[in-house]
C-alpha cells in the first residue's frame, strides 16, 4: 500500500492544566480523505487533543502540521493572532453543545464566516450558506433561529457553518453527546455522507456504531496518549491493550 | 406648623424650568457617559495590558471617591491646569465621567457573561479576537446590558441634583433659589422630592417598556 503524505500530522503534543498532565505526547497522522474516530474513557484527553489541533487550546509542546503549515508558527517565528486565525480556517470544528450564535438565523450563522472572515458580499455569502444548509438537509429552515430548531437540526447547522469555510479537515467533538437519542441518527447520517464525499474527518465520539461502520481507522486514547490504533475490525475484533479491552467490555452490549 | 400652600403654587411653574434643565443635563451627560463607558468598556476587554490598566485606574478612582468631590475637581481644579469650563459643562463632564466608569463595568460584565462557547465557535471559523467581540459577543451583550444601563441613567438623573453645588440652575438649584427668598425649606424640599419622584417614575416606566421590547432569541 502506498503511504500518502499525511494532510494532518501531530507530533509530541503535550498539554497540562495546572500541573495535571492531560496530553502526554501524542503522535497522530491523518491521510487526505480519511475518517478517523478517537475513542476512549472520559478524561483520557480526547477532547483536549482535538482542541489543541486547531489551537483553541494552545499546546504546551509539540507540533501540529496541517497542509504544509505548522499551527501557531510563521516561518521560524510565532504566528501573529491574525496568522493563527487564518490557520484555524484549515480546520472545521463541531462542538458537543453546537455553540450556534443564538441571535442569528441558521442562514446568518453559516454566512457569518464567509462574510466577516472571508470578506464575501452578503449575497454571495448567503448563497453559499444556503447551499451548505441544503447539503445537510436544512433547506426548509434557513430563516429559523437556533432556539426554533431541534438539537439535531442545530448540530447540522453547526456542521454547515464549519463546511462553509471550506476546511481541509473537519474536527467533531462528541457531536451527538448532547442530543436526545432519537436525534442522534440524523447527525450521524450527515457525517457519514461527508465521509463518503471524501472529507477528511477526525471524530471524538462515544457512538461505537459510527466508529465501526464509518471510520477508516479507530484510535484509542488512554492516559493522555494513543494507546492503540487500527482498522475498526482489528480494534474491536482483537483489542490488545488491556485498557481498551476493559473499555470495550464496559460499553453497552448493543454497541 | 403651618404648611404654606401659597409658596407651593408660586414654586410649581418656576421649578418647571429646573426640570427642563435637569432633563437636559441628564440626557447630555447620559449620552456622553454612554460613549465614554462603551469605549472604556471595550478598552478593558482588549489585549493591551496598558489600556486595561488605565481603565482599571479610572474605574477605581471614580468608584472610590464621592461624586460631589469629582464635580468640585472638574469645576475648581481643572482651571488650575488651564481648562476652564462654565458651570453647565463642568457639571455635564463630571456626571458623564462618573457614569462612564460604571457603564464601562456594565459593558465589560455583559460581554463577559456571554457563554464561552460563543467565542470559541467564532474563533473556530477563523475570526480574530476583535472580530469575535464585534460580530458575536457585542450583539449578544446588548440585551443583558439594558436593565443595568437604564438603572444607571436613572441614578445619573438623581445625581444631577449635586450640580446645584456649582450653581447649575437645575431642579434642586431652582428650589434653593426659591427657599432663599421665601424661607420655606420644608414646602420646597417636599415639592422637589415630588418632582424627582415623578421624573424617575416616568423614566422607570420607559425603561421597563424598553426592556420588554428587546428582541428575543
Amino acid at each position: 500500500m502506498v503511504k500518502l503524505p499525511a494532510i494532518l500530522s501531530a507530533r509530541g503534543v503535550r498539554k497540562a492544566f495546572g500541573g495535571k498532565v492531560v496530553l502526554d505526547g501524542i503522535d497522530l497522522d491523518v491521510q487526505q480523505g480519511e475518517a478517523v474516530t478517537i475513542i476512549g474513557a472520559s478524561g483520557s484527553g480526547k477532547t483536549t487533543f482535538l482542541r489543541c489541533l486547531n489551537w483553541l487550546e494552545r499546546p504546551d509542546a509539540g507540533d501540529i502540521r496541517i497542509d504544509a503549515q505548522v499551527m501557531g508558527r510563521s516561518g521560524s517565528a510565532m504566528a501573529t493572532e491574525r496568522e493563527l486565525a487564518t490557520q484555524r480556517r484549515l480546520f472545521g470544528f463541531v462542538f458537543q453543545r453546537f455553540n450556534l450564535f443564538p441571535h442569528l438565523t441558521a442562514l446568518q450563522n453559516v454566512a457569518l464566516g464567509p462574510r466577516r472572515v472571508l470578506g464575501q458580499r452578503r449575497e454571495a455569502a448567503e448563497a453559499l450558506a444556503e447551499r451548505e444548509l441544503r447539503r445537510v438537509q436544512l433547506g426548509e429552515h434557513l430563516h429559523k433561529r437556533p432556539s426554533q430548531l431541534s438539537g439535531g437540526q442545530q448540530q447540522r447547522v453547526a456542521i454547515a457553518r464549519a463546511l462553509a469555510m471550506a476546511p481541509k479537515v473537519m474536527l467533531f467533538d462528541e457531536p451527538t453527546s448532547a442530543l436526545d437519542p432519537e436525534l442522534v441518527q440524523e447527525v450521524l447520517d450527515t457525517m457519514r455522507a461527508l465521509a463518503s464525499e471524501g472529507m477528511t474527518m477526525l471524530v471524538v465520539t462515544h457512538e461505537m456504531r459510527f466508529a465501526r461502520h464509518v471510520a477508516d481507522r479507530v484510535v484509542f486514547m488512554a492516559d493522555g496518549a494513543v494507546a492503540e490504533q487500527g482498522t475498526p475490525e482489528a480494534l474491536f475484533g482483537a483489542p490488545r491493550d488491556p485498557r481498551l479491552q476493559r473499555f470495550l467490555r464496559h460499553l453497552e452490549p448493543s454497541a | 406648623m403651618i404648611f404654606d400652600w401659597n409658596v407651593v403654587w408660586y414654586a410649581v411653574p418656576l421649578l418647571a424650568h429646573g426640570v427642563v434643565m435637569t432633563l437636559q443635563v441628564s440626557v447630555v451627560a447620559g449620552l456622553l457617559g454612554l460613549a465614554i463607558g462603551l469605549v472604556a468598556g471595550l478598552a478593558s476587554l482588549s489585549s493591551f495590558r496598558l489600556l486595561r490598566g488605565v481603565v482599571r485606574g479610572y474605574v477605581d478612582f471614580i468608584r472610590g471617591t464621592p461624586l460631589l468631590i469629582q464635580i468640585f475637581l472638574v469645576f475648581f481644579a481643572l482651571p488650575v491646569v488651564g481648562v476652564r469650563l462654565p458651570e453647565y459643562w463642568a457639571g455635564v463632564v463630571a456626571l458623564a465621567v462618573n457614569s462612564g466608569a460604571y457603564i464601562s463595568e456594565i459593558v465589560r460584565g455583559s460581554v463577559g457573561s456571554v457563554e464561552k462557547g460563543q467565542a470559541e465557535a467564532a474563533l473556530s471559523i477563523g475570526m480574530t479576537r476583535s472580530g469575535v467581540l464585534w460580530w458575536v459577543l457585542l450583539p449578544q451583550a446588548w440585551r443583558p446590558m439594558v436593565p443595568p444601563l437604564t438603572n444607571d441613567l436613572i441614578t445619573l438623573t438623581k445625581n444631577s441634583s449635586l450640580l446645584s453645588a456649582i450653581s447649575v440652575y437645575e431642579l434642586t438649584r431652582a428650589g434653593q433659589a426659591i427657599i432663599a427668598t421665601h424661607f420655606a425649606p420644608f414646602e420646597i424640599y417636599l415639592l422637589l422630592a415630588l418632582y424627582y419622584y415623578l421624573l424617575i417614575s416616568v423614566l422607570s416606566w420607559a425603561s421597563r417598556r424598553l426592556e420588554r421590547s428587546l428582541p428575543q432569541w
